[in-house]
């Protein structure tokens, strides 16, 4: 039942953006929400379309993954879609009772849907070709800088990079702990709120305390292995540029070009 | 034995479970596979890691639903839409791998407790259950207060088991029960075990791959290799297939990888022994043999 739940969604498939550097796949994200910001006519939106939609097709995820991060922001989108319509200033093309669209109001209100919606499925490109440690490998690397002022980035990735191996773990174990309590006749649907809080209890102290045991033995094996730090420590499979993505920076630097170009041309 | 459908306890038929199912991660966890357990019979489920085995026992409860297929415990078909699963999970009792993981309460009592109190029984008789259940898995009056968590981890794993039990169910399933146990506390346990089975005379179901534990302890084998039901038969009748358990990485118990060696060095003991109780009788029997024709 919890299985399902996936989180660091990563879709393992090979592709052109499989295969890329994380901190290329960072980049060009960070790329594109800057596109979509600039953006400030139909042809800026369309390019952004069509980047967005090359990136999805070389990245062989089904569009139905891509989709799934917008259920989560439905009604941010709703909200902020109507307001954008019914409250903007300008010419009246349609009025009901206290309600009135304009010809402005579509025009704002359709750029912020887009938006949204190319910014939750442009970084879930990104999240479901790149697996969570690449990502943080990625972001360990790209932040290297802030070392210079003190901040402790290989610290914080690697406990990122835990964290992040850890849910797994933690939600199989609470399948497993739920079962177990389910099969001595645990009910964890029905009753009231308080009922129910009272129900978690089977759950959250046996996972608390596995979460516990998890962590030391954890800390010890890394211990064991003389784990020290960041501190002139190598990687096993470091990152490096490969020809795909000086092509894929290459491809940015011309969007990018183009973008701007165009919020020129269609300035008022 | 003649077969009577009344002796039926648990019915399946075709079973089909599909993990992730439309997605790139679609996986068989099992294969068409249908089986009987009769009652009272104590039946032992092999297999290597990942073949199903955790899986399929706990389709038996209604943890999880099949995919496809049926299946049916004392004649009622569990996936019937007004089917009580509940009351299903208190008939069929279900001991996890490494159970004491999910011990949660401030003592041993009232832990073992939990189950029974879930069925709503009144408090007097919650107790009388709990503390029959925690005799019944050997741990005194002395550990009623004591906390679960300041147990060994064997009397933590009895702990867990006596919490099962004392639903009364009437077929006991137990996954890899000895698993991380100590040699004494293995073979403790399956004592336990059986003084359990004959005093309440429940149906048990015992998952393992440890091949010296079942042949010493079951009637029957059920042999689950990728997700499919390979073997079913007693455990003489598997052992004799010692050659194909190999070859989906399991093996006859040692002893029977001695007897063969025997039979070809030309000491025919015959192919029927599967412990080592068994071979020492029949080795004392062939030396007295072959001294009185000497």
């Amino acid at each position: 039942m919890l299985r399902e739940i996936t989180l660091g969604q990563y879709y393992p498939v090979d592709s052109f953006v499989h295969r890329l550097d994380p901190r290329t796949k960072l980049f060009g994200t960070m790329v594109f929400i800057i596109s979509l910001f600039l953006a400030n006519s139909w042809p800026g939106y369309g390019l952004a379309t069509l980047f967005l939609v090359i990136a999805i097709g070389l990245s062989k995820v089904p569009v139905k993954f891509m989709l799934k991060g917008l259920k989560a922001v439905l009604v941010l989108l709703i909200i902020s879609v109507s307001f954008n319509l019914f409250l903007t200033d300008g010419e009246v093309v349609f009025k009901l009772w206290i309600f009135k669209i304009t010809r402005e109001g579509i025009r704002i209100s359709l750029f912020m849907g887009m938006r949204l919606i190319f910014l939750i499925v442009g970084s879930s490109v990104m999240t479901l070709t790149t697996t969570p440690n690449a990502l943080t490998d990625g972001l360990e690397k790209s932040m290297g800088f802030l070392k210079v002022i003190k901040i402790p980035v290989h610290e914080i990735s690697m406990m990122m990079s835990i964290a992040l191996r850890f849910i797994p773990i933690l939600i199989e174990e609470t399948d497993k702990i739920m079962k177990a309590q389910m099969a001595r006749g645990a009910d964890f649907e029905s009753g009231n709120i308080i009922q129910k809080a009272k129900a978690m209890v089977p759950l959250l102290v046996p996972l608390f305390i596995s979460a516990m045991r998890r962590a030391t033995d954890l800390a010890m094996a890394m211990e064991a292995r003389c784990y020290h730090g960041g501190e002139g420590r190598t990687k096993l499979k470091p990152l490096k540029y490969k020809k795909i993505d000086i092509i894929a920076y290459l491809y940015y630097l011309i969007y990018m070009l183009i973008c701007i170009a165009l919020v020129f041309i269609f300035r008022k | 034995m003649q077969e009577n459908v009344q002796d039926i306890q648990i019915e399946a038929k075709k079973l089909n479970f599909i993990y992730g199912e439309g997605t790139a991660f679609e996986q068989y966890a099992i294969k068409d596979v249908s089986f009987k357990i009769r009652r009272g019979e104590f039946v032992g489920i092999i297999g290597h890691t990942g073949s199903g085995k955790s899986t399929l026992i706990q389709h038996l409860n209604g943890l999880i639903k099949a995919t496809s297929g049926e299946l049916f415990f004392n004649g009622e078909n569990i996936y019937a839409p007004k089917y009580d699963l509940r009351l299903l999970r208190q008939k069929v009792g279900l001991v996890f791998q490494y159970p004491e993981h999910q011990l949660f309460e401030v003592d041993v009592l009232s832990d073992v407790e939990f189950g029974p109190r879930n069925q709503k029984l009144p408090e007097t008789e919650v107790e009388a259950r709990a503390k029959e259940s925690l005799e019944l898995v050997g741990l005194d009056e002395s550990f009623y207060k004591k906390s679960p968590f300041e147990l060994s981890g064997g009397q933590k794993r009895r702990v867990a088991i006596a919490g099962v039990l004392a639903m009364n169910p009437e077929v006991l399933i137990l996954d890899e029960p000895t698993a991380g146990l100590d040699p004494k506390g293995r073979d403790e346990l399956f004592d336990e075990i059986i003084e359990l089975k004959k005093k309440r005379n429940m149906t048990v179901i015992l998952v393992s791959h440890s091949m010296e534990d079942v042949a010493k302890y079951v009637d029957r084998l059920l042999v689950m290799n990728k997700g499919e039901l390979v073997l079913d038969g007693t455990p003489k009748e598997v052992f004799k297939q010692y050659k194909f358990l190999e070859s989906i990485g399991l093996s006859a118990p040692g002893i029977t990888y001695i007897v063969e060696r025997l039979k070809k060095e030309g000491v025919d003991l015959g192919d029927d022994i599967t412990t080592i109780e068994e071979a020492r009788d029949k080795i004392l029997e062939y030396i007295k043999r072959k001294d009185k024709n000497a």
